[in-house]
C-alpha cells in the first residue's frame, strides 16, 4: 500500500480504537464525584462511593450474590459443556455439526423472548428469586461459549496420542486423566472463564427473574441507572473495568508466552 | 484461535478403527446433559412463548392480528429493523479497516488492538453503556463541550441517533473479531502475485482481498444485525418514547401488562425473524466457520 493510504488507515484506526476504549472511561471521573450527581463534570473529590459499594448492603449482598451464582455457572457449565464438546468432536461429521448447531442456539435467541419464556416457566416452578433459578438459566447461557473453546483445543488435539497410550496398557480413564486432559486444559480453562463472566454479566434474564430478596449486580447497577443518579454505579463500572482490563492483559501475556498469539 | 475448522475436514483423515467406531456411536451421549439443560430452559420456555402467544387470552390468531393491525406497532418493528441495518452498517465501516490493520501491523501493535478490542467486548454491557448516558445525557460530557466552545447544546438522549452511536459502541467487537479472523488467513502473497501481473495496488486490494475477506464480514454483519435486534439494555437506558425498540414493546405487554398473548406474539415475530436472516446467511459464512469470543 502506498504511504498516504497508509497514514490515512492509521488515523482511522486510531479514532476506533478511540472510539472502542475512551467512552467507558468516562466512568472513572464520575466515580469520584463530590456531588451525588452524574452531570458533567464531576465537582470536588471523593471515595464515598467506593465506601458505599463495600458497606451498602444492597450492594455488597447482590455482588456477593452474582459471585456465587457465576462460581457455580462456572463449575456447572465447564463439566456439561466439556461433555458435550467430547460428544461434539467424536460424533459423526453430520451428527456432531448437528449437534453444535443446537448447543449454540442460546448465543442468537433474542434475549428478551428467552427471558420472558425463562419467567413463565420460573413462575409455575416457583424458581423465581432462586439460586437453582439462576443457575439454571445461566448455565444455558454458558454452553455455547464452554463448548466452543473446548471443542477448538480438541481439534488440535493428536487423537494418536490416546490410542498410543492405550495400546501401551492404558485404561480409557487414565489415558483421558493423564493424556487427554491435561493438554487441552487451557481450553476448558478458558471456558470456565467465559462461563463466569457470562453469567457475573448477565442482565436481560436476570431482570425478569430477580426478586427482592435475590439480586444480582447487573440488575442492581441497571435499577439504580434507572431510579437515581447514584455515582455509586460509576464506582462499581471502575472497578470492573480495571478487573476485565487486568484479566484480559494477563490472559494476552499468558498466550504470547505459549507462543499462540 | 479464532477460526475453528469444519467439522468434515478433520474426521476425513482418520478412518476409523473398529475399536473407535464403537467409542465413536458411545460419543454422543457425552452431549446428553447439556441437550437436556437446553431443553428444560431453552426450548420448554420458548415453546411456552408460542403456545401462549396462540392461546392468550382466548384460541386464535388474535394477538397477531392485533400486533400487525396497529401502526403503533408496525412502527417499532420498522424501526428495529432500521436500527439494526444502521448499526451493522456503521459498525462494518469502522471494523474493515480496524480489522485491517490488525493483520499488517507489528506485534506490538497489534497486541493493543487487540487488546482495544476485547477489554470492551468483555466489559459488562450495563457498565458500557452507563457510560453512554454519561456521555449523552443532557448535562453530559458532550453538551458540556458544546457549551464550552459556545454552542448550544444538542438532545441525544432519548433520542434514535443516541440509540444507534451507543449500540454501535457496544457491538463493534462482534463486528471486528470474526472480520480479523477471517483475513488473518488470507494469503497476501495473491495481492504480490496480482501485483507483479500488473494490477494497481487498489485494484488488487479490491478484487483479491475483498472477496476472501467476505465470510467474515457477513459473519460479523449477521451477529451484529441479530443482537441489534434482540437488543434491549442499551435501547432502555439510552432512547425515549420515540424510540422504543420490539425488546422493550415485549417486557412492557408482559410485565407492566401482564399481557402474555401479545408479548409472547411480538416474541415470536422476533424469533421467526432472527431465525430467518439465519437460514438466508449461513451459506454465506459457509466457506470459514467463525467464531467470536476467542482471542489470547
Amino acid at each position: 500500500m502506498p504511504s498516504f493510504p497508509r497514514v490515512f488507515l492509521g488515523l482511522f484506526c486510531l479514532l476506533v480504537a478511540v472510539l472502542l476504549l475512551a467512552p467507558t472511561l468516562v466512568v472513572i471521573p464520575m466515580s469520584f464525584n463530590g456531588n451525588k450527581s452524574l452531570a458533567f463534570p464531576p465537582v470536588g473529590f471523593s471515595w464515598q462511593w467506593y465506601a458505599n459499594f463495600f458497606s451498602n448492603p444492597d450492594w455488597t449482598t447482590s455482588f456477593t450474590n452474582s459471585l456465587i451464582i457465576a462460581l457455580i455457572v462456572a463449575v456447572v457449565a465447564t463439566v456439561v459443556g466439556t461433555l458435550a464438546a467430547f460428544g461434539v468432536t467424536r460424533a459423526a461429521a453430520r451428527t456432531g455439526g448437528l449437534l453444535r448447531a443446537l448447543l449454540i442456539t442460546p448465543m442468537v435467541v433474542p434475549g428478551v423472548v428467552l427471558a420472558i419464556g425463562i419467567y413463565a416457566v420460573y413462575l409455575d416452578a416457583h424458581l423465581v428469586g432462586t439460586v437453582v433459578g439462576f443457575v439454571l438459566a445461566h448455565t444455558m447461557l454458558a454452553i455455547p461459549f464452554v463448548l466452543i473453546a473446548v471443542q477448538a483445543s480438541l481439534e488440535v488435539f493428536d487423537r494418536r496420542l490416546e490410542t498410543a497410550a492405550s495400546s501401551l496398557g492404558a485404561g480409557r480413564l487414565t489415558v483421558f486423566r493423564t493424556v487427554t486432559l491435561p493438554l487441552i486444559l487451557p481450553g476448558i480453562l478458558s471456558g470456565a472463564l467465559f462461563a463466569f463472566i457470562t453469567s457475573f454479566d448477565e442482565i436481560i434474564v436476570a431482570l425478569f427473574i430477580t426478586s427482592p430478596y435475590l439480586k444480582t449486580l447487573p440488575v442492581q447497577i441497571y435499577t439504580s441507572i434507572t431510579r437515581d443518579a447514584d455515582p455509586t454505579v460509576a464506582a462499581v463500572g471502575t472497578l470492573l473495568f480495571i478487573a476485565t482490563s487486568l484479566i484480559i492483559v494477563a490472559g494476552l501475556l499468558f498466550g504470547m508466552r505459549r507462543g499462540r498469539t | 484461535m479464532t477460526a475453528i475448522p469444519d467439522q468434515g475436514a478433520h474426521t476425513g483423515s482418520e478412518r476409523p478403527t473398529f475399536l473407535s467406531r464403537f467409542q465413536l456411536r458411545g460419543a454422543v451421549w457425552l452431549a446428553a446433559p447439556a441437550v437436556l439443560v437446553l431443553l428444560v430452559a431453552l426450548a420448554y420456555p420458548l415453546a411456552i412463548v408460542v403456545v401462549r402467544s396462540f392461546t392468550d387470552p382466548a384460541p386464535g390468531i388474535d394477538n397477531y392480528i392485533w400486533f400487525f393491525q396497529s401502526a403503533v406497532n408496525r412502527n417499532v418493528l420498522q424501526r428495529t429493523f432500521v436500527v439494526a441495518a444502521w448499526v451493522t452498517l456503521a459498525s462494518l465501516i469502522c471494523a474493515y479497516p480496524y480489522a485491517y490493520a490488525m493483520t499488517i501491523v507489528g506485534r506490538n501493535v497489534r497486541l493493543a488492538l487487540i487488546l482495544c478490542v476485547l477489554v470492551p467486548f468483555w466489559l459488562s454491557g450495563v457498565v458500557r453503556t452507563l457510560a453512554w448516558v454519561i456521555l449523552l445525557q443532557d448535562s453530559g460530557v458532550i453538551n458540556s463541550m458544546l457549551r464550552g466552545i459556545g454552542l448550544s447544546p444538542v438532545k441525544l438522549i432519548r433520542t434514535l441517533p443516541g440509540v444507534i452511536i451507543g449500540m454501535t459502541q457496544v457491538l463493534l467487537p462482534f463486528m471486528i473479531l470474526p472480520i480479523y479472523s477471517v483475513m488473518r488467513g488470507i494469503d497476501t502473497r495473491l495481492l504480490q502475485a496480482a501485483r507483479s501481473l500488473g494490477a494497481k495496488p487498489w485494484r488488487a486490494f479490491v478484487q483479491i482481498y475483498v472477496p476472501l475477506s467476505l465470510p467474515g464480514v457477513y459473519a460479523g454483519a449477521i451477529i451484529v444485525f441479530i443482537l441489534s435486534l434482540g437488543f434491549y439494555i442499551t435501547p432502555a437506558l439510552l432512547g425515549g418514547p420515540r424510540s422504543t425498540m420490539l425488546s422493550s414493546l415485549v417486557q412492557n405487554q408482559v410485565l407492566s401488562l401482564l399481557n402474555w398473548g401479545r408479548g409472547g406474539a411480538m416474541g415470536v415475530v422476533l424469533l421467526v425473524a432472527t431465525f430467518l436472516l439465519l437460514a438466508i446467511a449461513a451459506p454465506l459464512m459457509r466457506q470459514k466457520h467463525t467464531s467470536n469470543r476467542r482471542e489470547a
